[in-house]
């Protein structure tokens, strides 16, 4: 059984909150204590029945104006799968909220209310999930009860989102029509609409596969910790201990080390007590090398076959989670893995307006702004380009003022 | 590229919580471990010897001590110290309440629990720890499942819901003001059935309160409550012999018993997969209002 990490898209009016609630009921993940606190709450739908939606609100002040601000986590887990939702507000003003979630997830359900089809923030947020290199996309046609679940505006609606799909550079989109309120292909297949012919949503998140990249020349560690135990017995002992990013590293691999451009090859792999051959992305480990080399936190071991670029010029998409607007005379922090290093905004591009898709001349970047811009860094920074590599081609940006996280970094070239 | 088959879920939330408690030792100065003697920070402890053993961990563990602990805990948390020959750090509330420093609470249902708070606060300060390491789970409890796995608090151990820092892939920000402090949650993307799981998979031997046992109780709005000096017990109460588990570990006047018949770990998940009440529904602090957990957050509460 493994994992899959999902977002929703959508606002309060296209249902989404009810569409998670009814994922959780349906599938039995809420617990009678919970229902009873959703009982207390005492919220009602126009038909009588419990208010699902309230399930997913967390905090105080949503619950008071009734939207979701924050990123909220939901777990559920069925024979096939465990799930981890990230319920993300869709409207423009928590663009960074949104990006936040999309940036923890193998995959983005984005809501389309059936009476209103393809709009604006249908275009904000394939756009976010395209940005932020979701590798899957399903559309919810959600509300079908709302127009007599008909074949004809689904296949409509198909049609508008295929345009835009491409239009954002969006892969691997699969389509739905559903009744969240309603219930109908969710969990259980809807015999009111008979022409639809696919899985449900549950069956088909429960399958759906998702790729990683394991490949051996692909191999990226970032070291976080040098384990170093200086007693008697292990007075040699000197591993590097950090989480594969992508690819995979075996016993006996070469590999350099960046951002120095030593070699050497791995002489042990340890996961606790256990000496496994292979590691590949995603598994925490500590690796050994044949040499004694000076390597210390902020490094990388790669592969040395296939190496990521090395740089302190970078064009890279930004999308600004601050309410101060970017300052391109301030120095910043860039966090990259496990490196951290200064450096300022060189230069800005262009914006993009989210809505339109417009690209526009940019005098200030502000709070949700997204838009391509070069930095430029104190220390060499040891990197792949994003879309070609997630693990190791996103960054954040910290501002030493307030040491609050201002921005989100998606290299998309070198700039040297 | 391959399917997502290569790690099971267990192997995969192990990873990610060995790589933020790397990621702990790697950007603070002072981090240290906050042991409950629950399943939660007991998991924590074997995670943290995966992550840098044979080398020392570089965080003692510091155990806020109410007074009103479980004999069983406190035994068991001995016990692993020894084992594990790792630095202890005991933050008693009862020398709070002796210098006055905050009030106990009256009536029947006076608990420690809320002043913990405040030892767990000038405990921080005393040793100037920069992160705080805890086992809180996102799927307990509603304000927990918005909060960050670095959550940053400020100089009063307050946390501010709105304005929580964005965290972006794997990139956890952990830059502080002095003064500030961040709680680090390794395990938040774990549910209790995933903790009860990965227990079973890796041997961890847990205090026998988790398992089923014959204790007298009473029963307090609707939950038993182990009977001990530390209740205010009066002649309406009923004490009664029933056996018994805790699906929490917290104080004896605070954490309620269940009804169970569940005496080795396969026992417990099989109940716990069926169970249709989840853990914190055993916890009376919780129940007192729909925003009890934002509240007690926002005060500094763990």
């Amino acid at each position: 059984m493994n994992i899959l990490k999902f977002l929703t898209a959508g606002s309060v009016d296209d249902g989404k909150s009810t569409l998670i609630g009814r994922l959780l009921y349906d599938s039995e993940a809420i617990l009678a204590d919970q229902l009873e606190a959703l009982q207390r709450a005492n919220r009602k739908n126009d038909d009588g029945t419990i208010d699902l939606a309230i399930l997913t609100d967390g905090l105080k002040a949503e619950r008071e104006q009734g939207i979701t601000i924050d990123v909220a986590y939901k777990y559920f887990q069925t024979e096939k799968r465990k799930f981890i939702i990230a319920d993300t507000p869709g409207h423009i003003q928590y663009t960074r909220n949104m990006v936040t979630g999309a940036s923890n997830s193998d995959l983005a359900i984005i809501l389309i209310d059936a009476r209103k089809g393809v709009i604006e923030q249908t275009i904000r947020h394939s756009f976010l999930v395209s940005l932020l290199g979701l590798p899957r996309v399903l559309v919810a046609v959600n509300k079908m009860d709302m127009v007599d679940f008909s074949q004809e505006v689904f296949e409509n609606i198909v049609e508008d989102y295929k345009k835009l799909a491409k239009k954002v550079g969006l892969e691997n989109v699969a389509y739905i029509p559903v009744s969240a309120l309603k219930g109908d292909n969710i969990v259980h297949k809807s015999v009111r609409m008979p022409w639809y012919l696919g899985e449900s949503l549950l069956p088909y998140l429960e399958s759906v596969e998702i790729p990683v990249d394991t490949q051996s020349d692909h191999g990226r560690f970032p070291v976080q910790w040098v384990v170093r135990p200086q007693t008697d017995e292990l007075h040699d002992y000197r591993g590097y201990a950090g989480r594969v990013a992508s690819g995979s590293f075996r016993v006996n691999d070469k590999v350099t080390v960046l951002p120095s451009g030593f070699q050497s090859t791995i002489s042990k792999i340890e996961l606790a007590e256990q000496e496994p051959d292979v590691a590949v992305a995603g598994m925490s480990v500590t690796v050994h090398l044949q040499d004694e080399i000076d390597i210390s936190r902020g490094d990388m071991l790669v592969s040395a076959q296939n190496q990521p670029m090395v740089s302190q010029q970078i064009e890279a998409d930004l999308c600004w989670m601050d309410t101060k607007p970017l300052d391109t005379t301030h120095t910043y922090f860039l966090q990259h893995n496990s490196k951290l290093t200064r450096c300022r905004i060189q230069e800005v591009l262009h914006k993009v307006n989210i809505n339109t898709l417009e690209k526009e001349s940019a005098d200030e970047f502000k709070l949700n702004d997204i838009g391509r811009i070069v930095i430029k860094t104190a220390d060499p920074v040891v990197f792949d380009l994003f879309q070609n590599n997630k693990a190791n081609g996103g960054a954040i940006l910290i501002d030493g003022r307030t040491n609050v996280t201002v921005g989100a970094l998606m290299f998309r070239a070198n700039a040297d | 590229m391959s399917n997502k088959d290569q790690l099971d879920y267990l192997d995969e939330l192990e990873a990610e919580a060995i790589y933020i408690l790397r990621e702990v030792a790697g950007q603070f100065e002072k981090p240290a471990l906050l042991f409950s003697g629950g399943k939660d920070s007991i998991t924590l402890v074997y995670l943290a010897l995966k992550a840098f053993r044979p080398g020392k961990f570089p965080f003692p563990l510091v155990h806020i001590d109410t007074g009103h602990n479980f004999d069983e805990a406190i035994i068991y948390r001995d016990q692993l110290i020894e084992r594990i020959g790792e630095k202890l750090i005991v933050g008693y509330v009862q020398e709070d309440i002796d210098a006055g420093r905050v009030v106990e609470q009256r009536g029947k249902n006076a608990s420690r629990n809320q002043l913990q708070t405040v030892t767990l606060l000038n405990t921080i300060a005393k040793h100037q720890f920069d992160a705080c390491i805890g086992g809180a789970r996102r799927d307990e409890e509603k304000a927990r499942a918005k909060e960050r796995i670095f959550s940053v608090r400020d100089e009063f151990g307050q946390w501010d819901p709105k304005r929580q820092r964005p965290e972006l892939w794997n990139q956890y920000n952990g830059k502080i003001h002095k003064g500030e402090n961040v709680r680090v949650f390794p395990i938040s993307n774990w549910t209790e059935l995933d903790v009860w799981n990965y227990i079973r998979r890796e041997n961890i031997p847990l205090p026998s309160l988790y398992f089923s046992h014959e204790r007298d109780v009473i029963t307090r709005n609707g939950v038993y409550m182990a009977a001990s000096p530390f209740l205010n017990m009066d002649d309406e109460d009923i004490v009664e012999r029933k056996s018994v588990r805790f699906r929490t570990v917290g104080d004896m006047s605070c954490t309620a018993a269940v009804e169970s018949y569940a005496y080795h770990i396969d026992d417990i998940i099989d109940e716990i997969s069926a169970s249709r009440i989840s853990e914190r529904g055993a916890r009376m602090d919780d129940k007192v209002s729909e925003a009890a957990m934002e509240d007690r957050k926002k005060g500094g509460y763990f």
